[in-house]
C-alpha cells in the first residue's frame, strides 16, 4: 500500500507517497521529474540510474525507496552541490570537476550512461582523488556505455582528478 | 493566411491547445520556442509536413535579433551531426557558429530527413548548403538595394552586410529579413533511392562558397548538446511525461522466435493474475497485449505478473546450429561479380596464371544486437481526428506512415516528433515502442507512454545480421592476388513491425522474400583490390524461420571484413610477406592507400610477416590491420568512405581470453565538417568494432531468443577498453560521404589478424570468446601433431 515517505534529494526534504517496495528510480523520475538518474535495465546492471546515498553508489533502479528513508541521496543535478558541502567550498560551482572534464575532453555521444559515469566518477574521486588507470577501470567497470566512449571518460576523470585533489 | 488553414492538418487552435495541454514543464519551452522559430512562416508548425524542398524557407528561418534557424529534419542520435548541420549553415550564410539554432524534429516543422545511413552530413548537409546559399543570395541581393551597393561590393561577417572599405554602411540579415519569408523557390538537391545524388541542371543556382575559404566548416567546434547532457538538463525521450498519461507495458513472450513462423498467439490472459495491483487496465487487440497504470511501477509490476498463456512457437535451429542451418537452406543465387575466370586459375594452378598459393576458409559471424543503453520509450496521445507522437524514430516522416496504418488516420492528422533516447545504431525497438504507445492510447483514450524494458528491447530487436561465408584465394609469386571468390549465405529482412502484426494481424511479411536487401553481398566491398578474376555469389535465404533483422550500424559489414582481410591476411602469410605490404601490392586506390597509411605511421607499423614472432609465453602479444567501409550502392551511388584500422591485442594462451590493448582508426570521409566530432566517432566504432570483435552475440534456443539482459548480452566493458588513436584524413575538396560506420568493420577484422599474429592460429568465427579461442588453438595443436605423425 502507498504511504508517505519523506526523503533528502539534493539536500532538501520532500514528502512523496508511493509503496514502500517501489524502486527509488521511479520517485525520483516520475515525482521528482529528476533527469539525471534514468531507466537503462531496472537489474541493476548497467548503471544508468545510479545516485549517491550518503556519498555512496547505488543502483536507483533495485533500491526500493524504503530502504533510502533517512540517507541523503544527491543526484547529478545536485552533485556540485554535494561536491562544495564535501570539499568545504564557500560556494557551490555549477558543475563538478568531472562535469567540466566530459566537456572539455568532449567525451559524450548519446550521454544516456552518462549520469550513471558521472556519479559513479564522482563517488571515486570522493574516495581517492588521484585514481591510477587501472584503480580508474576497476571502479567503472560496472558502468557501461554502448557509444564506446569509455577512453574519453578514463581521460576526463584523470583531468578532473588534477582539479579535485587541489580541492581536497 | 486563410489558403494555409485550409490545407490538411489539425486547425492551428485545435493544435495548439492540444500541444499546450500534452507537453509539460522544460517541453513546452521548447515546443513554444518551436513555434516562435516559425512565425516567419504561417504555415510552419500549424500544418502538416514535409514542407516543399524546392523553397528556402523550408530550411532556414531569419530573425529579427540576426539569428538565424534551420528545420533540417536530421536529429541527434548522439553523433554530433547537428552540430556539423549549424556549421554547414553558418559557414555558407557566413554567421558564427551560435547564430544558428536548431529545432525540434517535428513533422509540423522539418523537412524530411532520415538519420540513417550516415548522411546527416552526407545528404542533409548537401541539401542544406543549396539552401542556404540561395538563401545568401537573396539576402545579399536585398542589402545591394539597401545600401545602394553593387552585391560584388558586399562583404558580410556575423550577418551584418557591410560595403567593402565602408563599414559605416552597414545592414544585418535581421534587418532586412527578419521574421518574414524567403519566398524564393530553387532547385534542390535530389537524390535517386536513399542517397544517390542527381546532378543539379539550373545554370542560375547560386554560386557555394569556395572550399578553401571556410572557417567554421572543417573546424573543431565543441558540441552544443554536451553541456545539457554532462549536467542532466538534457532531455531524453525517457524522461518526458504529459499530464492524464499512463505508463504503459507491452506484455509479449520473453524474447522473439523464428520471423514468419512463430507470429505470438494468445491463448487466454488470467486477469486474476493481477488482482492485487489495483486500478492497471490491460489493453488486448488481436495479439497485442499490453497493461497501463497511472503509476509506472503498478505498470512494471502488472506486466510481469499477469499471466497470458501463448501458442508453442516453431522450432528454431538454435544459436549453434544457425550456420548449418544456413548452409543447408534452399537459396536463391546470385552471382554478384564476375571478372575475369576465378575457375581456370583455381582448377588450373600449374597452368600460366601461376597460383603460387593457395587458401580457404569458412568464417562466421553472429547476429548481434544494437544493445541501445534506453530500452525505447514514446508517448502516443491519440484523439478521433488526430494525434501527437512522440518518439525516438530516426526517421519521423516514415515512422508517420507506419502510425497511420495503425491507426486508420491520415498521415496528415498524425504529428510525430523527435526527442532524443540513447545510441540506437540502426533499427533498434523505436518503431515497435512508437506503435505500441499509439495502439494503447487508442485502445484507452488516454495519453499513453510506452516504455520497454530491458528485455523488451533485448526480445524484440532487429538484429544485425548473421553470416556465413566460404572464401578462395591465390596469390602469385609476387604476392600479387590472381584469383579471389566470395560465397554469402545470409537471409533478408522483416518489413512488418512486430506490434503491427499481432495488433492488426498484418501478414509477416520480408522486405526481400528471397533474402537480401540491405543484406545482400555488394561487389563494391570487395573492389577495391586489384584482382584480375573475381567472383562473388550471395547464396539469399528467405527470412522467415530466422530472427529478426535489420540495419545495425555498416550492416553486414563486419561480419563481411571480418572474412574479407582475414582472408587477405592469411595470403599475405602464405605469401611470406608483411599484411601491409600485401594491401600496398594489391590495391591501387590512393584513397584506400592513404587511409592504410594513415593508421599504419600512427601505429609506428614495422613490416614483418604475421605470426613469425611467436613466443612460448603464457600471455602473447599481436597486431593486425583490417580495412572497412560501409558502401551499399543502391544507397550511395559512388559516395564511399574509407577506412583503415590496426589493432594490438594480448591473448592468454591458458585460458583463450583476448584483450585489446590499442585500435588506431583512420577515415577518410571527404570533406569532414567537424574532424574533432569525426575523431569522437572514430573512438566509439574502435570501442564499439572491439565488442562486436570480442563479446556480443545474441544467443536463441530452439524456440526463443535468451540473450535478454546484459549478462545473457556481453559488451565490452569500461576495464576491458583499449586505448583508441583517431586519424581523420581531412580532404576538403571532396564531398563529405559520412563518418559512423566505416571504422567499424576495419576493426572487428583488425582484432581478427592480430589474434593470428599472436598465436599462429586463424580464427574464424567471432565473437572471440576465450572458448572459441581455446578450441581454435587446440585444433590448430592437434592438426600440426597429426601433420608432424604423418611425415615420421
Amino acid at each position: 500500500m502507498a504511504s508517505e515517505l519523506q526523503l533528502r534529494v539534493n539536500e532538501k526534504m520532500v514528502a512523496v507517497t508511493a509503496s514502500p517496495e517501489t524502486p527509488l528510480l521511479y520517485v525520483l523520475t516520475d515525482d521528482l521529474a529528476l533527469q539525471g538518474p534514468r531507466f537503462g535495465c531496472g537489474l541493476g546492471q548497467c548503471g544508468c540510474c545510479s545516485v549517491l546515498a550518503d556519498g555512496v553508489e547505488i543502483r536507483s533502479c533495485i533500491t526500493p525507496v524504503s530502504k533510502v528513508a533517512g540517507k541523503s541521496i544527491t543526484t547529478l543535478e545536485g552533485l556540485p552541490g554535494y561536491y562544495a558541502k564535501r570539499m568545504k567550498l564557500k560556494t557551490a560551482p555549477e558543475l563538478h570537476p568531472l562535469q567540466e572534464a566530459m566537456i572539455e575532453e568532449q567525451a559524450v555521444q548519446c550521454g544516456y550512461c552518462y549520469n550513471g559515469q558521472i556519479i559513479k566518477g564522482a563517488e571515486l574521486l570522493f574516495r581517492n582523488p588521484q585514481p591510477t588507470e587501472p584503480q580508474i577501470r576497476s571502479a567503472m567497470n560496472g558502468h557501461l556505455c554502448r557509444c564506446g566512449t569509455y577512453p574519453r571518460i578514463l581521460l576526463a576523470i584523470q583531468r578532473a582528478s588534477k582539479k579535485v585533489a587541489a580541492h581536497a | 493566411m486563410p489558403e494555409k488553414e485550409k490545407r490538411p492538418g489539425l486547425p492551428r487552435r485545435n493544435f495548439l491547445k492540444a500541444t499546450g495541454s500534452l507537453v509539460a514543464g522544460f517541453s513546452a519551452a521548447d515546443t513554444l520556442s518551436a513555434q516562435t522559430a516559425g512565425t516567419d512562416n504561417g504555415a510552419r508548425g500549424t500544418v502538416s509536413g514535409p514542407p516543399d524542398e524546392a523553397e528556402v524557407d523550408s530550411y532556414i528561418a531569419i530573425h529579427p535579433d540576426n539569428t538565424v534557424t534551420i528545420f533540417s529534419g536530421y536529429v541527434e542520435l548522439g553523433q554530433g551531426g547537428p552540430t556539423a548541420l549549424r556549421q554547414i549553415a553558418a559557414e555558407e550564410l557566413d554567421l558564427d557558429f551560435d547564430q544558428v539554432a536548431t529545432v525540434r524534429n517535428d513533422t509540423f516543422m522539418c523537412t524530411n530527413g532520415a538519420t540513417y545511413a550516415s548522411m546527416t552530413v552526407a545528404v542533409g548537409g548537401t541539401k542544406l548548403r543549396a539552401a542556404a546559399a540561395e538563401a545568401r543570395r537573396v539576402l545579399l541581393t536585398m542589402a545591394s538595394e539597401r545600401l545602394k551597393t553593387p552585391v560584388e561590393a558586399l562583404i558580410v561577417a556575423r550577418g551584418i552586410v557591410s560595403v567593402k572599405g565602408g563599414a559605416q554602411q552597414s545592414v544585418t540579415y535581421g534587418d532586412l529579413l527578419g521574421g518574414k519569408a524567403f519566398n524564393q523557390k530553387f532547385e534542390p538537391v535530389s537524390y535517386r533511392a536513399v542517397g544517390v545524388e542527381v546532378p543539379r541542371t539550373n545554370p542560375n543556382n547560386a554560386p557555394q562558397k569556395a572550399r578553401a575559404e571556410y572557417k567554421i566548416a572543417g573546424s573543431r567546434v565543441a558540441r552544443f548538446d554536451i553541456p545539457d547532457k554532462v549536467s542532466g538538463k538534457y532531455t531524453y525521450m525517457q524522461h518526458v511525461r504529459v499530464p492524464g498519461m499512463l505508463h504503459g507495458r507491452i506484455v509479449w513472450p520473453r524474447g522473439q522466435g523464428a520471423y514468419g513462423m512463430s507470429l505470438p498467439k494468445v491463448i487466454g490472459i488470467d486477469e486474476e493474475s493481477i488482482r492485487d495491483i489495483p486500478g492497471v487496465r490491460i489493453v488486448r487487440r488481436g495479439n497485442f497485449v499490453g497493461v497501463a497504470a497511472e503509476r509506472q511501477w503498478d505498470a512494471v509490476r502488472a506486466a510481469k505478473s499477469l499471466k497470458v498463456t501463448w501458442e508453442t512457437f516453431a522450432p528454431l535451429p538454435g544459436s549453434d546450429g544457425l550456420h548449418d542451418h544456413f548452409r543447408a537452406a534452399k537459396t536463391k543465387d546470385l552471382v554478384v561479380a564476375n571478372a575475369g575466370d576465378f575457375d581456370a586459375v583455381w582448377l588450373d594452378r600449374e597452368g600460366p596464371r601461376q597460383a603460387a598459393h593457395i587458401a580457404s576458409g569458412t568464417y562466421i559471424g553472429p547476429y548481434q544486437s544494437h544493445g541501445t543503453m534506453a530500452p525505447n520509450c514514446a508517448i502516443a496521445d491519440v484523439k478521433e481526428d488526430g494525434a501527437l507522437v512522440m518518439c525516438s524514430d530516426q526517421a519521423i516522416y516514415q515512422a508517420r506512415t507506419g502510425l497511420a496504418q495503425i491507426l486508420g488516420l491520415p498521415a496528415a492528422k498524425i504529428r510525430v516528433q523527435y526527442y532524443p533516447g540513447s545510441n540506437t545504431f540502426g533499427s533498434s525497438c523505436y518503431g515497435e515502442a512508437t506503435q505500441a504507445a499509439a495502439i494503447m492510447s487508442k485502445e484507452l483514450g488516454k495519453p499513453v507512454r510506452v516504455q520497454f524494458s530491458r528485455e523488451d528491447e533485448f526480445g524484440w530487436d532487429n538484429y544485425g545480421p548473421a553470416h556465413l561465408a566460404d572464401l578462395r584465394g591465390a596469390v602469385d609469386a609476387d604476392g600479387k592476388i590472381v584469383a579471389f571468390e566470395y560465397q554469402a549465405w545470409g537471409h533478408g529482412s522483416p518489413a512488418t513491425t512486430t506490434a503491427s502484426q499481432l495488433a492488426l494481424g498484418a501478414a509477416a511479411a520480408s522486405s526481400d522474400p528471397d533474402g537480401g536487401g540491405l543484406f545482400q553481398l555488394r561487389l563494391s566491398q570487395n573492389d577495391m583490390y586489384d584482382i584480375p578474376n573475381r567472383r562473388l555469389i550471395d547464396h539469399r535465404i528467405p527470412g522467415k524461420g530466422y530472427m529478426r533483422i535489420g540495419a545495425l550500424r555498416a550492416p553486414l559489414d563486419p561480419p563481411y571484413f571480418f572474412a574479407q582481410e582475414s582472408m587477405m591476411d592469411e595470403l599475405a602469410w602464405m605469401a611470406r610477406l608483411d599484411p601491409y605490404e600485401f594491401h600496398k601490392r594489391n590495391i591501387s586506390h590512393p584513397r584506400w592507400l592513404g587511409v592504410l597509411k594513415a593508421a599504419t605511421d600512427a601505429a609506428k607499423w614495422t613490416p614483418r610477416v604475421s605470426a613469425s614472432n611467436l613466443s612460448g609465453a603464457k600471455i602473447v602479444v599481436g597486431r593486425g590491420i583490417g580495412i572497412g567501409t560501409h558502401h551499399l550502392p543502391v544507397n550511395q551511388g559512388d559516395r564511399i568512405t574509407f577506412a583503415a584500422a590496426v589493432a594490438e591485442v594480448e591473448v592468454n594462451k591458458d585460458n583463450g581470453a583476448v584483450s585489446a590493448k590499442h585500435i588506431w582508426g583512420a577515415i577518410d570521409c571527404g570533406l569532414a565538417v567537424n574532424p574533432a566530432i569525426v575523431e569522437s566517432q572514430i573512438v566509439g566504432m574502435s570501442i564499439h568494432g572491439t565488442s562486436l570483435a570480442l563479446k556480443e552475440e545474441v544467443r536463441f534456443d530452439h524456440a526463443h531468443v535468451t540473450s535478454l539482459d546484459w549478462n545473457t548480452y556481453q559488451t565490452l566493458r569500461f576495464g576491458e577498453h583499449p586505448a583508441v588513436t583517431p586519424i581523420v584524413v581531412q580532404r576538403i575538396d571532396e564531398r563529405s560521404s559520412g563518418a559512423g560506420e566505416e571504422v567499424l568493420p576495419a576493426v572487428v577484422a583488425a582484432i581478427g589478424n592480430a589474434v593470428f599474429d599472436a598465436t599462429g592460429v586463424r580464427m574464424h568465427q567471432f565473437p572471440m570468446t576465450p572458448a572459441r579461442v581455446l578450441a581454435a588453438m587446440e585444433a590448430a595443436r592437434s592438426l600440426s601433431g597429426s601433420r608432424r605423425a604423418g611425415e615420421i
